[in-house]
């Protein structure tokens, strides 16, 4: 089977990818093939996931579900989307050393995983055609989804451009002012924005909503979770649609450096795309994997969105995770400066990674990540998302730990085109001219 | 034996359908909650659902997310549900809660159950648990003796209707339509049709609910359901004061009374 590995970096870097592993043994390629870190046949990892949802919604789920099962195996399907990946996207990413910037960690050499460069800014869109492809066949005609940063949003717009379908993006009304230019582009593409004024209007809330939306159309309609998270079989599917970036990062990382990183860095919002990263390394075991939560203005304010490092596990938007929740089981809404993190649950697979102790999850503050920010553009000429400056800062941190004989690789989940505004009134450049 | 079964019995025996009205605990403040829950079971009222209000009401639309906000912002706590439920259950009224999951989950499942019943609830509600993830919740309500009502939907398979009717007891909550709660003008077509499909499965009493706003209405569903459920509506009448609550559920309770019912 041709995955979209096969024709990128692997290709580029060396003749014999496949046997290029320290351990010699044939990576992993097929990022659909079902296999050992599936959950099981109801949604859980380990004690996490699951459905934790309305009797109405499970018959959509349930179709969900044998689509995906059935398409997964199925070459017609995992070919067009390795093509759409590859012709479309843009895949594979490049994997970019950045020695300027590693000066600042302590001397190790960084690598980044330019997910920045896929087309519409970000690895969402990894995702989203993989669910837009199954949303065709289900002879479903309307897409609906939410989104925080926009980044999700302005992917979606785009597959159902690309599509042919109907769009409509829920977007809490906070993140529709920090995230304007990204409301325009959704518009431009086609798609219906509804900002979405219940609760903290940020991402929870637009999720709350898209819920509403499907319970009354679910016979029309599919919904496009935009993050490793939500009931079965959402966060196992979304996982294997973002495989690719680690598959490609594992191969890219073996052929220019010919060895494997000491640690995997990602930052983690709902978890999809450190997920995806993750689950290049999953099977070797002396690479660290570290997620980096949003720690907003310091996790002694409570103003943060560290939940798998500050939250205990309840149910949120249908799977048991972490969560940030109070006393009662109400859940705590989540600050950060970055849309795109500013979420009170994770999949239920980081959850259960951290419990097994094969993932660590720490967390950076809004100034740690607003430096790193800053550094990477001065330093390596690329600006980030915020989103992935949280594990920017993280990989400073772990090579200040480590020392200078480190590797470390980070997962750049997205350019900060949409982040400028945020930025410009952060730093005082409104005010200098 | 269900906790709700001698209710059914009565209803069955007086050849009408049950009245269920729905209330968020604390809705604007705990004690008018009680106050208004007890007008409720005054006035025709045969069983009070108790909600919890909760901050991510996913299957709730805009009046009962909006109860709900209420209810927190003047400082609702958990606790507070078993005294509402108490105040109920000791006036004569009898009550289930209405909630979603993840609160009991944090209280704990046992603990839940156990106070629950202490304060003379009969059952619980669960929207969005499914028996599929119900193990705890079976468990405990068997310990406590507590109903289980799980809900069927439109959309539900023949497979899920069976799975679901066998794990529930005291009745079944039929969802009349595909959507949130609200009050609406019409209550959805598929109901009947939901009803006939679930009876088809169980012997257990269908309650249908989601939309029902007036005493016609009432009656429209009486003609086909065991249990009229209606929320929305009172909630919005709620805001006028008690006086419009007793007025709506007189009109309800003449509703069920109206037409006789397919049952018996
Ligand atoms: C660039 C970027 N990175 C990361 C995230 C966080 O999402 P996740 O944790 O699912 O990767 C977002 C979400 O909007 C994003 O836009």
């Amino acid at each position: 089977m041709t995955g979209p590995a096969d024709n990128g970096s692997a290709a580029k870097g060396s003749a014999d990818q496949g046997s290029a592993d320290k351990d010699g043994q044939v990576p992993e390629h097929d990022p659909h093939a079902p296999g050992p870190h599936d959950p099981d046949g109801r949604g859980h990892f380990g004690p996490y996931g699951g459905r934790f949802m309305p009797e109405a919604l499970i018959g959509a789920l349930d179709e969900l579900s044998a689509e995906y099962d059935k398409a997964r195996l199925d070459p017609e399907f995992t070919d067009e989307f390795a093509r759409l990946l590859r012709d479309y996207a843009g895949r594979p990413s490049l994997l970019t050393e950045a020695p300027r910037f590693a000066e600042h960690a302590g001397g190790a050499r960084v690598f980044l995983k330019r997910e920045d460069l896929n087309h519409t800014g970000s690895h969402k869109i990894n995702n989203v055609l993989g669910q837009a492809l199954l949303t065709k066949r289900m002879g479903k005609k309307r897409v609906i989804a939410e989104t925080g940063a926009g980044q999700h949003g302005v992917a979606t717009a785009t597959a159902c451009a690309l599509m042919g379908l109907d769009c409509v993006v829920y977007m809490g009304e906070v993140d529709t002012q920090r995230q304007a230019l990204n409301v325009a582009r959704m518009k431009l593409l086609g798609a219906e924005v509804i900002p979405v004024t219940s609760g903290s209007r940020t991402l929870k809330d637009a999720i709350n909503e898209a819920l509403r939306d499907w319970v009354t159309n679910v016979d029309t309609t599919h919904y496009l979770l935009g993050t490793a998270a939500g009931g079965h079989p959402f966060p196992v599917m979304v996982r294997n649609f973002h495989k690719v970036i680690g598959i490609e990062a594992r191969a890219q990382f073996l052929a220019q450096t010919g060895r494997l990183p000491d640690v995997v860095t990602a930052c983690v919002g709902g978890g999809s795309n450190a997920i995806g990263i993750f689950h290049g390394f999953i099977d070797d075991p002396d690479v660290r994997l570290v997620g980096i939560e949003p720690g907003g203005k310091g996790i002694e304010t409570g103003e943060h969105g560290a939940t798998l490092s500050e939250g205990s596990p309840g149910m949120l938007h249908g799977a048991l995770s972490y969560l940030l929740q109070d006393e009662d089981g109400q859940t705590i809404e989540a600050y950060s400066i970055s849309a795109g993190l500013d979420y009170p649950g994770v999949g239920p697979e980081h959850s259960w990674l951290k419990d097994t102790a094969r993932a660590e999850y720490r967390s950076v503050t809004d100034a740690e990540a607003m430096h790193a920010f800053q550094l990477l553009s001065r330093t390596e000429g690329v600006i980030p998302a915020i989103e992935s400056s949280h594990a920017l800062a993280g990989a400073l941190k772990l090579g200040q730990e480590l020392g200078p004989d480190a590797f470390i690789l980070v997962n750049l989940s997205g350019r900060g085109d949409k982040d400028m505004d945020t930025a410009a009134k952060y730093f005082g450049f409104y005010e200098e001219s | 034996m269900g906790r709700l079964d001698p209710l059914f019995a009565q209803t069955k025996a007086e050849g009408r359908a049950a009245l269920i009205g729905y209330l968020p605990a604390g809705f604007p403040t705990v004690d008018d909650s009680v106050e208004l829950l007890r007008a409720m079971v005054d006035s025709g009222c045969d069983l009070v659902e108790v909600g919890l209000p909760y901050s991510d009401p996913v299957m709730d639309g805009p009046t009962i997310q909006a109860a709900a906000e209420t209810a927190l912002r003047s400082g609702f706590r958990l606790r507070d549900l078993f005294r509402v439920v108490e105040a109920v259950s000791s006036a004569g009224g009898r009550a289930v809660v209405m909630t979603y999951w993840n609160p009991v989950h944090r209280y704990g499942v046992d603990a839940f159950a156990r106070d629950l019943a202490a304060a003379g609830g009969l059952g619980m509600i669960t929207p969005d648990l499914i028996p599929d993830e119900a193990g705890d919740w079976i468990a405990a309500s068997q310990a406590h003796d507590l109903d289980r009502i799980f809900l069927v939907a439109p959309s539900s398979s023949e497979e899920r209707i069976a799975l679901t009717t066998a794990a529930s007891s005291g009745f079944v909550y039929a969802t009349a339509v595909m959507g949130v709660t609200g009050a609406r003008d019409a209550v959805g077509s598929a109901a009947e049709g939901l009803v006939a499909r679930t009876r088809a499965h169980t012997t257990l009493p269908i309650g249908v609910g989601l939309g029902v706003r007036s005493g016609a209405q009432a009656a429209q569903v009486a003609g086909f359901a065991d249990a009229v459920i209606v929320g929305s509506a009172l909630v919005t009448s709620a805001s006028s004061g008690v006086g419009a609550v007793r007025e709506l559920a007189t009109d309800l309770a003449e509703g069920v009374r109206k037409t006789p019912t397919t049952i018996g």
